[in-house]
């Protein structure tokens, strides 16, 4: 909502500075988004009109001119402008004026010729970005007057920043009557007296839909001249309030939205056919708009039609037909009452928005309909002549509005400040609201034009903003505390995201969305969920991992020449027909295992860097890998990780065809766990210690390449050995000394007991057993 | 007995002169050894007369430990200049860099939630969660915002399908915690939301922080409190001025808009202010009793605070970052800053 100040001045006249105007407005809930001038400061400047135009002696662009402005002496001014004419009304800067941009008009000598003041252009008064030749102004401008005068350029630009529930705020009427509520202050309103009818003739209304259009009225003007120039005064405030000038008639429907905040339409009489109809549009019925769109109609579109075809979107926008153009002498005004129901996102599903949508939308106040009317047939009569008819009003179901009770006793409990009825009576008063008391209690009769108050909280709400938010003291809770429980058995994410950190690894946020190849390429996901309104098809479909963000933020820091990259990533990924949603927690490496650095031979980093992270990670859940191909993995290097026989995740090193796709040179390593999984955690129990020693023995064995040192692990764990508490792999060897295919393990085997020493026999006897089972699975035992 | 004088001054000044153990043990046996002139002496003892003897064997012991004391004495001397020299020999560059792994760091996102999460659990809310692509009924209708509510014009809201968009906020979360757990609640939900918008200023994914707090003796001033109390410390400023305006969410009523002072320009006006001297931080307000009717909660036996609050937002002023897009970049160069 945009206004001039100086009309809601003309209305209300509080004793506040813009500013302070500015200011109480936000402060009460009409945000005053921007405050400007309507223009830069500048003086001494005024309407002149050239009365000779004659080439400059020695200068084939210059003019020199011959200037009246009012006074019996005309000035003598050289010019450059090309459109400068004999008889035209131009600003003029005088000598002394000073300029936007603090430029001071001196008398001077152009080419040799004196010169005795300026001529200006709209751009040269800071009254436009851009400019061609000099500021052209109407024909009766009055000459020697001050253009600021003239223009009323001594003005500011409101422009509020209205929540959907303040669609009374939406007209200078509706602004005024809440500055006189907030500010207080005599409010003048319009008066509005119905005009003389010297017609009779009026048009059938049939309103078939009657909980859509509450009510309707229209009229007929006949030998209104459409051609007559809009008066600048109502211009300017169409101008300062957003609006276009089209031609007489239509600003003057758009006036008095303006002024009242009735959106109104004029038909051109001529194209109209019998009565007119309120009813919805079948569906696929057209109809080409003002704008110039075609637009077809769905069967929930409101539409104003005669008895051949359709005229209007009701409420939306006019058809081009059956509009008013200059030439136009007869129209038949309409003001009505759509519920917003029927109005809303109708306008938005065929994306256009108008000032009258917007307006229905939030709710007209359905009491001024009548008056609107008036009142623009009395600025019709005014400024294009004609004759006005009757006022046909028909109509449907007006909407009732029951009186809400407000108790005193609640006002404290929400708001937590204490009013007593003498001043909750102050402030409904205030508000202009019609109310009964009873006791603590009032009876609140919500007026037709706010369509939010509802309930109680609703007028708690309105004693707030007029009580000031301001004025309600910030108080620190007082309440009962319990503490917080905390459950040992989960695992903070924070917590998590910390090891990672202390792993030398960073975080990362990507978004969730992206292009639907990185799903079909990383995860082999061919119908991701996509999303119906992408902003770009980049962000087109959502994650089912963060494999493909990690590597976007890997692929950018590539670009930046960062040679060694660590990421993690926790976050949302998302599948299925039902959109389930789990929480993931990702990581990658790339580039050398340490920071490159002094005395440590650069190593890059492999599988089982990252495979080590994610043990770490889950410690002391033990984690187990089985070897399986993935999308996004080298087949030959890739695992599912699994927790207690559940899959938890994925580990592997990124399939060459996506290193090569991707532009990256080294290795990369990833992996991507459930975060459900890696956040649970059993509450420690602890096991008798032993005071006895471990003893340690160490176990070589060789056995072919395709033999798994998990497989050889889980015999050895399987083969109830006594005395064995730990049993881990320490070597692997491959070459002198070991066959083709064959590789050599050596396992580290402690065994403890916490009721005695060890004596050898019972060591070598578990020993023996350890042995049997690795020769029984094909091993061979190396001496 | 002269003699033992001189063998004793003799040993004293050889073992001086030596500067190597092994020389050291040389020069021991010269005296001490099996051929030693005190072993020698030693063994002549017996040659003297039975009188004698006692005293001079008195006498030559006496010499005996004076030369093992001074050879002790001295073997401590060459072990600890040996020591010395040793030490010398290994000294380090301590400035040559410390080696192994670097540390990694957490996003400036998570940091900030971290921070909100831990002011508002010092209060007692417990952290709750809900899905991102949420149902229409969640995301608006529950919120009391009906199909076709200018509200949802408002929101720029992503669509999966007819009935499910990516949230808008992180709100409906709100209604899932009340729907599931009876009053007096306690919780903030911190999470990702979507809105179909994209510039400088806008990012179509963001962090909002939810809070809800129902309980019987929860009011306005309550709210203006906590709220307030929360901006001071999250900026660390006891004196930080802010303010609250009266605004519209369909989901609350009375509802706030809460602004702070401008923490570039202490409120004197700049470009990140729009030369306001405020900063727009939050919405909120009080529960609004269709709300809490839709998950059936008494709203005259409880009343509530519920608010939203913008994390990239609080993040940028915290740290000064200028452009909202490097959050979600993933340049190194930008991210260790706030390791």
């Amino acid at each position: 909502m945009k206004f001039s100040e100086n009309w809601l001045r003309s209305w209300i006249n509080p004793e506040l500075s813009s500013h302070e105007l500015a200011h109480v407005l936000t402060m009460a809930g009409l945000e005053v988004e921007a405050l400007e001038s309507v223009a830069p400061a500048f003086s001494n400047v005024v309407v002149a009109e050239v009365l000779e135009v004659i080439k400059h002696p020695v200068a084939d662009r210059l003019s020199v001119c011959q200037v009246n402005v009012g006074e019996t002496a005309s000035l003598s001014i050289v010019c450059g402008a090309p459109n400068v004419a004999v008889g035209m009304k131009v600003p003029c800067a005088r000598i002394g004026a000073v300029l936007p941009g603090d430029f001071v008009i001196k008398q001077a000598k152009v080419r040799n010729v004196d010169s005795f003041g300026m001529l200006c252009s709209a751009k040269e008064l800071g009254l436009a970005e851009e400019s061609q030749g000099l500021c052209s102004l109407p024909e009766d401008a009055p000459v020697g007057v001050g253009l600021r005068e003239y223009l009323e350029l001594d003005d500011m630009l409101f422009t509020l920043k209205l929540t959907p529930n303040r669609s009374d705020c939406l007209s200078m009427a509706g602004v005024a009557r809440e500055v006189a509520a907030i500010a207080g202050g005599a409010l003048n309103a319009l008066q509005v007296d119905p005009v003389l009818s010297n017609l009779t003739e009026t048009i059938a209304v049939n309103i078939d839909v009657p909980e859509a259009c509450r009510l309707y009225c229209g009229r007929i003007v006949r030998g209104v001249n459409s051609a007559v120039a809009t008066p600048s005064w109502m211009m300017r405030r169409l101008e300062r309030g957003g609006l276009r000038s089209i031609n007489a008639v239509v600003d003057i429907a758009n006036y008095v939205m303006l002024e009242l905040g009735q959106p109104l339409h004029a038909y051109n009489l001529d194209q109209l056919a019998g009565g007119i109809t309120v009813r919805y549009a079948r569906a696929g019925e057209e109809l080409a708009l003002l704008n110039g769109q075609n637009v077809i109609l769905q069967d929930d579109m409101l539409v104003v039609a005669d008895d051949t075809r359709l005229l209007a979107l009701a409420g939306i926008m006019g058809g081009i037909a059956s509009s008013v153009e200059t030439a136009t002498r007869d129209v038949f005004l309409e003001s009505a009452f759509f519920v917003p129901d029927a109005i809303a996102g109708k306008a938005r599903r065929l994306t256009i928005s108008t000032d009258s949508s917007y307006r229905f939308e939030r709710g007209v106040d359905f009491s001024e309909t009548r008056v609107a009317l008036e009142r623009a047939t009395q600025l019709l009569l005014e400024i294009c002549g004609g004759q006005a008819g009757a006022i046909s009003e028909v109509h449907g179901k007006l909407p009732v509005r029951n009186a809400i009770t407000l108790r005193t006793g609640r006002v404290k409990r929400v708001l937590g400040i204490v009013l007593d009825t003498a001043q909750i009576t102050v402030l409904l008063k205030r508000l202009q609201f019609k109310f009964e008391q009873q006791g603590e209690d009032f009876h609140v009769m919500p007026p037709s034009y706010r369509f939010d108050l509802m309930l109680e909280v609703d007028l708690i709400e309105e004693i707030a903003r007029i009580v000031g938010y301001d004025n309600i003291p910030a108080q620190p809770p007082q309440t009962t505390v319990m503490m917080v429980l905390q459950a040992e058995t989960q695992r903070s994410v924070s917590r998590l995201s910390q090891m990672m950190v202390a792993r030398d690894y960073q975080e990362t946020i990507s978004y969730a969305f992206h292009e639907a190849e990185v799903e079909r390429d990383l995860c082999a996901n061919t119908t991701p969920i996509t999303l119906k309104n992408p902003i770009s098809s980049q962000l087109a479909v959502m994650r089912s991992s963060l494999l493909g963000g990690l590597i976007g933020a890997l692929r950018t820091n590539l670009a930046r020449k960062q040679s060694r990259v660590r990421l993690f990533e926790t976050g949302a990924c998302f599948t299925g027909e039902n959109y389930s949603q789990s929480e993931r927690f990702a990581g990658l490496s790339y580039g050398t295992q340490l920071p490159e650095q002094w005395g440590v031979a650069a190593c890059s980093v492999d599988f089982y860097d990252v495979k080590a992270d994610i043990e770490a990670l889950f410690a002391p859940a033990a984690l187990s890998f089985l070897a399986l191909p993935h999308p996004a993995s080298h087949p030959g290097r890739s695992a599912q990780i699994l927790l207690n026989g559940q899959v938890v995740g994925w580990i592997g090193e990124l399939h060459p065809q996506w290193l090569q796709q991707y532009g990256i040179s080294q290795v990369v390593v990833w992996f991507e766990v459930e975060l459900d999984a890696l956040k649970s955690a059993d509450v420690p129990h602890v096991n008798e210690v032993s005071k006895f020693l471990p003893v340690r023995r160490d176990l070589a064995v060789v056995v072919d390449e395709s033999v798994t040192v998990q497989s050889l692990l889980d015999v050895m764990l399987g083969s109830n050995a006594s005395y064995v508490i730990e049993l881990a792999l320490f070597d692997q060897y491959r070459g002198k000394g070991v066959g083709d295919g064959k590789k050599s393990l050596a396992f580290r085997v402690l065994l403890q007991d916490t009721k005695k020493t060890l004596i050898d026999s019972e060591i070598e006897l578990s020993i023996a057993r350890l042995t049997e089972v690795l020769q029984q699975h094909g091993a061979e035992l190396r001496i | 007995m002269q003699e033992l004088e001189k063998i004793l001054d003799e040993a004293l000044k050889q073992f001086a002169a030596v500067d190597q153990a092994a020389e050291l043990e040389q020069v021991k046996a010269r005296y001490l050894g099996k051929e030693g002139r005190l072993t020698v002496l030693l063994k002549s003892l017996g040659k003297l007369s039975a009188e004698e003897r006692p005293a001079a064997g008195v006498r030559i012991n006496q010499v005996k430990q004076g030369i093992e004391s001074a050879l002790q004495q001295r073997r401590e001397a060459l072990q600890y200049s040996q020591l010395q020299l040793k030490l010398k020999a290994e000294s380090l560059d301590v400035t040559l860099p410390g080696r192994g792994l670097g540390c990694g760091g957490l996003h400036p996102i998570t940091r900030t939630l971290e921070r909100i999460e831990s002011l508002f659990h010092s209060l007692g809310f417990t952290v709750a969660s809900g899905p991102e692509i949420e149902s229409d009924f969640y995301n608006f209708t529950a919120l009391n915002i009906p199909e076709n509510h200018p509200a949802r014009a408002m929101h720029d809201t992503f669509y999966v399908d007819k009935k499910h968009v990516l949230r808008t906020h992180t709100s409906p979360v709100q209604i899932r915690y009340m729907e599931n757990n009876a009053p007096p609640l306690k919780i903030i939900a911190p999470g990702r939301v979507y809105r179909c918008d994209s510039d400088v200023t806008h990012s179509p994914m963001f962090h909002q922080v939810e809070g809800l707090w129902i309980d019987e003796d929860v009011n306005f001033s309550m709210l203006k409190g906590v709220l307030s109390n929360f901006m001071q410390c999250f900026f660390e400023r006891d004196d930080l001025q802010v303010r609250f305006r009266p605004s519209f969410f369909p989901f609350t009523e009375p509802s706030a808009e809460m602004d702070i002072q401008c923490v570039q320009c202490n409120g004197k006006g700049c470009r990140v202010c729009s030369h306001t001297g405020w900063l727009e931080v939050l919405g909120s307000g009080m529960v609004h009793p269709n709300v809490l009717q839709h998950v059936a909660i008494n709203s005259e036996k409880y009343l509530g605070f519920a608010f939203g609050l913008g994390v990239e937002r609080l993040a940028m002023l915290r740290y000064g970052v200028a452009d909202l897009r490097l959050f979600y970049e993933g340049d190194l160069q930008f991210l260790k800053q706030f390791n």
